[in-house]
């Protein structure tokens, strides 16, 4: 028997690549005693041919040992459940469950076996796992020999080992991108199919052009509301619910614009290069504020102060309004637009602004008339993301834009995005394909394709200004 | 001949931080003729010749002390607007630096700033007339309103000459202006220089000693931010009487 400390994943993994390390040495000095012999160079330099080998070694054995790990639990589950049923024919499957947990248990000594059954098949059960253990750490090392060998075999001097390296690595470059599109493929099916099924159940053109939001009230079958198939239509109207995004991203940027470009302007034309060093990066602590943060500064400080005023000035304004949300997420948005257009502003070469000066242009008169003209598709670019970042934004109007779905352009009045609605669908205790669920998967979708949409038009437009100067 | 001094510099010093890239440079320029600055990389002549219109005031570490006198004006003066002084002489770049602008825009720009036109048909007026005297016209009158960036490079240099006329200044800096062109533009461009120079007076750095020869009447060597000889063209190319300027234009240096 193999001690554990050897076989867990950890360690057979290390004494894997100290094997490895064994093999790269082993393949160079090979390569150059076969060169030397044959009298021929080696196609590649030395080093390459024990890399190769130790690619060989290492790779085949690591995934072999991995899928063994993940295979093992499973594979041995299956057989002591087979004895469990044997011994204790007559068992429901909770019963079932927790005896299998109480083997597991026994077996690593936790507690004692309650019967001479238990324990039997319990014994039977480590003597599994040890055997499994075992197996593991001779079937790795087994085909890391076998891997080291087939790749010492094949080393030659005319063999490309360079250019079996350097495929290998392309591969493995290949296999880390596409698992970032898979997943991004994954999510997004995963949205779509469960919006099918909201839409199979829901008219979509109720969904989308509907004005009335209320998925809470949507199996309570009130007057009015019409039913088909036993679903009341006219809960899900999106509408509000997407005027309340884009109204609450709205104030947004039009806190963040204004002050991230000017900020911008000042840094990139304006500031010398001692402040610029101290202004820029305090600009980007901001960035680095969690949502969360800005979230309740929006629900303590902003939303009250807001409410004050209005009292003051005589009318009724509840605490979460869109104005204190959307000018919070304004100043989180601030450092993304500053930071983009300063590095645009400051991108526009300096061959131009010279030739706007050259010819008797003021400051001012370069930045307005050339500089951010020059500069405008990249500004344009930033702009579009920092929307996209808004309307995006989840942490600031849950706590700080109310709950309230309305169909509204008044920013003193308490809204609910789109966002807001998807946490408050989804948390909680809810069954999981109720239509109320399967509504939020649609709201994510729409959300996604919106923003989507922004960020291929940001990309399209700052790529058209690639080469305009 | 000699014609009238159009500018005149008096001990002139320049400097970045604590390096002193000219030393007492007092030379005089004629008007309508064509002025060149010679000398290996780094002699400062570019830097010499961005005193004449105040460019060294955008370079935070570059000090200017001296006299530089356009008519009885010191142009050095700290007190003056670099900005009118700008409309008066006006700069071409080394590298062809159109504005990401249309054609027409481009050369519009300058009198628009400089409040020189006050109508539509004025504007056209100016825009015409500089695109005929950079020699352009014939090549864009169909497509004033195309992006100039669209230009070929000698014809971007063509229209920054032209941008740079709208104006109506009275002097002409040229920084290198075919160092980033094809032999062809070259030529283009210096047979324009040997026109422009009946109206404007023209100062040209260039580090082609032919071009030197073939546009311009004076020429001045520039050696570590020192003027070390200063004359006509065909004396100085024919019979210097510096002989680094000799090794220099015979290409012992450089």
């Amino acid at each position: 028997m193999v001690p554990a400390t050897i076989t867990n994943v950890f360690s057979l993994t290390v004494v894997l690549f100290l094997t490895a390390v064994i093999v790269f040495f082993i393949g160079k000095s090979y390569i150059v005693s076969l060169s030397q012999s044959q009298g021929m160079r080696p196609h590649s330099l030395r080093h390459y041919y024990g890399i190769y080998a130790a690619a060989w070694t290492f790779i085949p054995a690591i995934i072999v040992l991995l899928m063994w790990t993940a295979l093992t639990q499973p594979v041995i589950a299956r057989l002591s459940q087979s004895l469990l049923l044997d011994a204790y024919p007559d068992m429901n499957s909770a019963m079932l469950q927790l005896r299998l947990a109480q083997l597991q248990n026994i077996s690593t000594g936790l507690i004692v076996a309650p019967d001479d059954t238990m324990r039997l098949i319990a014994d039977a059960h480590a003597e599994l796992r040890t055997y499994a253990n075992d197996l593991k750490f001779v079937i790795s090392l087994l085909v890391a020999f076998a891997g080291a060998g087939f790749a010492i075999r094949q080393i030659k001097p005319e063999q490309k080992a360079r250019i079996k390296w350097e495929g290998f690595l392309r591969r493995l470059f290949f296999v880390a991108a596409a698992v970032a599109i898979l997943t991004t493929i994954g999510i997004v099916s995963s949205l779509l199919f469960e919006s099918i099924r909201f839409f199979s159940q829901y008219s979509m053109i109720d969904f989308f052009f509907g004005t009335h939001w209320s998925p809470l009230k949507a199996f309570s079958s009130s007057g009015g509301q019409s039913e088909i198939d036993g679903v009341v239509q006219g809960s899900f109207g999106m509408l509000p619910v997407m005027a309340g995004t884009l109204l609450v991203a709205f104030i947004a940027m039009l806190v963040a614009v204004p002050i991230g470009l000017f900020a911008a302007i000042y840094m990139a034309e304006f500031a010398s290069e001692r402040t610029r060093n101290i202004v820029k990066p305090t600009l980007e602590v901001l960035a680095g504020v969690p949502t969360v943060v800005y979230g309740f500064f929006a629900a303590l400080t902003v939303g009250p102060f807001i409410r004050d005023l209005g009292f003051f000035a005589g009318m009724d304004i509840s605490a979460q309004s869109a104005l204190a949300a959307g000018g919070v997420m304004g100043i989180m948005i601030i450092p993304f637009i500053s930071s983009l257009s300063d590095d645009v502003i400051t991108a526009v070469p300096r061959s131009l602004r010279d030739g706007a000066l050259g010819i008797g242009s003021t400051r001012g008169e370069m930045i307005t008339k050339v500089v951010l003209p020059a500069a405008f598709p990249g500004l344009t670019g930033a702009f579009l993301l920092g929307i996209s970042r808004a309307i995006g934004e989840t942490m600031i109007v849950v706590m700080a834009a109310g709950v309230s779905a309305q169909l509204t352009a008044n920013p003193l009045d308490s809204v609910t995005t789109v966002t807001v609605q998807i946490v408050m669908l989804l948390t909680g205790d809810t069954e999981f394909d109720s239509l109320k669920t399967l509504s939020a998967f649609a709201l994510g979708i729409t959300l996604f394709v919106v923003t989507l949409m922004l960020n291929v038009v940001a990309l399209s437009v700052s790529r058209r200004a690639g080469g305009r100067y | 001949m000699t014609n009238p001094t159009k500018l005149s510099t008096h001990d002139l010093n320049v400097f970045y931080d604590e390096k002193q890239a000219i030393n007492n440079i007092s030379m005089a320029i004629e008007s309508n003729k064509v002025t060149s600055f010679i000398g290996p990389s780094g002699c400062g002549k570019s830097t010499f010749l961005r005193c004449f219109n105040r460019m060294n005031d955008v370079i935070p570490a570059c000090r200017v002390e001296g006299q530089i006198m356009m008519g009885d004006q010191n142009i050095n003066d700290q007190k003056l607007d670099p900005v009118l002084l700008r409309a008066r002489v006006g700069m071409v770049f080394q590298k062809p630096n159109p504005f990401p602008k249309s054609i027409f825009e481009n050369v519009a720009y300058g009198p628009r700033i400089h409040g020189l036109v006050s109508s539509k048909s004025e504007t056209a007026d100016v825009v015409e007339d500089s695109l005929k005297r950079s020699g352009l016209w014939n090549e864009v009158y169909d497509r004033l309103h195309d992006p100039a960036t669209g230009l070929s490079g000698g014809q971007q240099q063509r229209l920054c000459i032209a941008r740079a006329i709208a104006v109506s200044p009275e002097v002409l800096l040229m920084d290198e202006p075919c160092s980033a062109l094809d032999p062809i533009a070259t030529t283009i461009i210096e047979n324009l220089i040997n026109e422009l120079q009946e109206r404007y007076t023209i100062i040209i750095v260039t580090h082609s000693m032919q071009q030197a020869a073939r546009v311009s009447q004076n020429t001045a060597y520039f050696h570590l931010g020192h003027l070390i000889e200063y004359g006509a063209t065909k004396d100085i190319f024919t019979n210097p009487a510096d002989p680094q300027t000799e090794a220099y234009i015979s290409g012992k240096i450089g």
